[in-house]
């Protein structure tokens, strides 16, 4: 198992190291230049602020010193906003993000295990037939669309009861955190439904199943200690991927929310070119949705002990 | 054996007509039933699901309706109706032409302010709110009302529905000192029902009374709008007070007054064009590198496959947006191409892995060796061989790259990184049309109606695929 987690841990060093240079070479060729819609008028000040910022190197120690501040841990100041540290904006943006993401998980592989199992064990009757048609809607009405509508439904409710009972944007209790994460989850928890059922299925027809019956093992007790346990491995596997995709997916949902996360300010500093802040952010994700791979792959190499083997 | 037959043996009496030369009545070699290809018999399968059938039915008419439908809707998707701004879908409405514009003094009376502690303890009842003439139209609507004694100024309002208490007055639309008792609302009127009220104040602040109206204007238009924007032309000849019909907008306007069918359309043919392009080829792209790692295998494979696992892990939707701006829009430019180079740089991978698993699995097969056997060629092996026997999973794969081609569109554009405006596609008229969502929920409606109806399409079409070209299900009766 060591060895296991030593060599998937190698991989997602070399994976960001990968990330970075890309990062860097996709900056590189942006056309336009961050000083270019400043105060840089004069030669003089934007020779200083090259300076500054290291753009008067040639391009390969530009590289040299990006990789070499990364491995301290440092992604330099950002370009527009004055003195602010790109790890600053890190620090004060991502927990949000990270917090919305999380919840957004939590909502969806609970649910999507819960209504995965649900059909499969009503198979082609009526729960079946309502949840999949939601999990369609899910899979195929955009986030975004999902995010208007759920906004919608709060500004109804508050004005149905006379006052804000549930915040219609922004962030801070508990209470902002219900919609969004509810939003951004619904795709995720569409799919792992889908995914559960099938599994489900599998599982249910089998042998093992049959046997725990014969030995007059209660249905709820064959549910959880046989049929759950079995059928929930696959959905573990695609969890890694999905917290990729929700944790990115969350830029709509901050947008739509006006949450302060840090896809809103990666969405920001886009547009003003903020070449510090791009690149520390997305390095700093891609070092993130590689560790949440590896610890997934770490989980389900616990769970299942013929993953550790081969 | 019994008894019986061992006597019905013992009796038994031969004739000739027993010996009969033996005919083959039916050859056993023959086959019953008609040879069916790969793709005829996961044709067959796939018209007995009628969920995918109905899919490729609705993908055929996104088709009609992207490439014939402009060519009957000739309208231009960029043309400003500014007579119906944010309209909503209607039947074609008519107008009616007005004098130009004339200003309004308004009414004003000579008024001592009283005290400031004359408190109008009910204004409703007093204030004899009304309109100045009979005919509010769209391009004015003129309010008096009655002095009250005692107060420094009024605030006027404007609701879209009936005010539901002194807090749900809607819109303020401005104010009046004292001395002033009328109003002239020109502020973006549509031919609708409004609720005006008007609140007296002393200077700063509300009295907690007012008085309300409702009024329903006439679509109207002056004769030199009308001229203006080509809805008539001067031979007509037209006077104030003829009739004139608008422009017919089957689904309504946007924010800006364009033709909601004709800017779907125009939308379609982008959402649809990087929907199914960009699968194409990186799918193409993937097939290719895909085949050649699987293919030839030994180091190149590990080499290549390895660099495909760092492209898989670069966080998409972000890589999405730096290679797009990397790539750069230009002034002008729609931004259509970067985003289809994107797409393919960061979607093949998959494809990659998906081919190479299956070549490695193929390669071994005994009609493989049976063909290299025969003296086959390598590129025949592959062309003729290999490559058709993946074609059914690459055309699942395909399938569902669609749908995820078309949503990060949507995504993108939604979020303002993707395609520039004034360049429709579904995703960034969803931008615009959320912000508008309240007040005229269409212009939201319609594109995440055509995105979800698309993406759902596919998704059904790419399930019913994956059934049919499942040579484990191949039919049987």
């Amino acid at each position: 198992m060591l060895v296991y987690i030593l060599k998937r841990l190698i991989a997602g060093v070399i994976t960001v190291w990968f990330i970075a240079t890309a990062t860097f070479i996709a900056m590189h060729q942006v056309p336009g230049d961050p000083l270019m819609n400043d105060k840089a008028v004069s030669p003089e000040i934007r020779a200083n602020l090259e300076e500054k910022y290291g753009l008067n190197k040639p391009v390969t120690e530009q590289y040299f010193i990006y990789i070499g501040n990364m491995l301290r841990g440092d992604f330099g100041i950002s370009f527009t906003q004055q003195n602010r540290q790109v790890n600053d904006i890190i620090r004060d943006h991502f927990p949000v993000s990270a917090t919305l993401g999380l919840l957004a998980v939590l909502f969806a592989a609970a649910g999507g295990i819960l209504w995965g199992a649900l059909t499969a064990i009503y198979r082609n009757r009526l729960p079946d037939i309502i949840i999949m048609f939601l999990v369609i809607l899910g899979i195929s009405v955009p986030s975004f669309v999902f995010a208007a509508l759920g906004q919608l439904t709060l500004v109804n409710l508050n004005s149905l009861v006379g006052r804000s009972i549930i915040p219609v944007a922004g962030w801070g209790s508990i209470w902002h955190m219900l919609m969004p994460s509810l939003v951004l989850g619904l795709g995720t928890m569409a799919l792992l439904t889908r995914l559960m059922r099938s599994s489900m299925l599998e599982v249910i027809n089998e042998d093992y199943i049959r046997t725990a019956r014969a030995k007059g093992l209660s249905t709820t007790r064959i549910f959880f200690k046989h049929q759950l346990r079995n059928a929930i491995l696959p959905v573990v596997t695609v969890l890694g991927p999905q917290i990729a995709a929700i944790t990115t997916g969350g830029f709509v949902v901050e947008l739509v929310f006006a949450i302060p996360g840090l896809g809103r300010y990666f969405v920001q500093a886009v547009q003003q070119l903020d070449y510090t802040v791009i690149m520390g952010t997305t390095v700093f994700y891609g070092a993130f949705l590689v560790m949440m791979v590896i610890l997934v792959d770490i989980v389900y190499g616990f769970i299942d002990p013929r993953v550790r083997l081969s | 054996m019994t008894d019986s037959t061992t006597n019905s043996l013992a009796l038994y009496q031969p004739v000739s007509g027993d010996f009969a030369p033996a005919i083959r009545e039916e050859s056993v070699e023959q086959i019953s039933r008609p040879s069916l290809s790969y793709w005829q018999d996961a044709w067959l399968r796939l018209k007995k699901n009628t969920r995918a059938i109905v899919s490729l039915v609705i993908i055929l008419l996104l088709a009609v309706f992207t490439l014939i439908g402009p060519l009957v809707w000739r309208v231009d998707p960029a043309l400003q109706d500014l007579n119906q701004v944010s309209q909503s879908p209607s039947l074609p409405k008519t107008a009616t032409l007005t004098e130009p514009m004339s200003s309004w003094q308004g009414v004003r009376v000579k008024i001592d302010p009283g005290a400031p502690d004359a408190y109008p303890e009910d204004f409703s009842d007093r204030a004899g709110f009304r309109l100045a003439d009979d005919d509010p139209t769209t391009q004015r609507v003129r309010l008096i009302w009655e002095p009250v004694e005692g107060v420094r100024g009024y605030n006027i309002y404007r609701n879209n529905r009936l005010p539901d208490g002194f807090n749900d007055l809607g819109l303020p639309l401005g104010s009046t000192f004292a001395n002033e008792v009328s109003y002239e609302d020109r502020l973006s009127l549509e031919a609708r029902e409004y609720y005006y009220a008007v609140v007296p104040t002393d200077g700063f602040d509300e009295y907690e009374t007012f008085a309300q109206l409702k009024v329903t204007p006439t679509l109207t238009l002056t004769l030199e709008e009308a001229l203006e924007r080509d809805l008539i032309s001067a031979a007509d000849n037209l006077k104030p007070g003829d009739q004139v019909t608008l422009r017919f907008h089957p689904l309504g306007t946007d924010y800006l007054g364009r033709d909601m069918l004709a800017r779907l359309m125009e939308g379609a043919s982008v959402s649809l064009f990087i929907g199914i392009f960009a699968p194409l080829l990186f799918v193409l792209g993937g097939i290719i590198y895909g085949g050649i790692a699987g293919y030839i295998g030994g180091q190149l494979d590990v080499l290549l496959m390895r660099f495909a696992d760092f492209v898989v892990a670069l966080p998409f939707l972000l890589f999405m947006i730096l290679f797009k701006i990397a790539f750069g829009i230009g002034p002008g430019e729609s931004g259509i191409l970067p985003m289809l180079i994107a797409l393919i740089l960061l979607g093949w991978p998959a494809t990659a892995r998906l081919v190479r698993g299956q070549v490695l699995q193929i390669r071994e097969k005994g009609y493989i060796e049976a063909a290299s056997l025969l003296g086959a060629r390598n590129y025949y092996l592959i062309f003729r061989h290999i490559i058709p026997n993946t074609m059914g999973v690459i055309l699942v794969t395909l399938t569902f790259s669609v749908p995820a081609a078309i949503f990060t569109e949507a995504f993108l554009s939604f979020i303002g990184m993707g395609v520039a405006p004034p360049t429709p596609s579904w995703g960034s008229m969803c931008n615009e049309g959320v912000k508008t969502m309240l007040s005229h929920p269409h212009e939201l409606i319609f594109p995440a109606m055509f995105i979800s109806v698309t993406v759902l399409a596919f998704n059904l079409l790419g399930d019913g695929l994956a059934e049919a070209l499942d040579s484990k299900m191949r039919a049987r009766e």
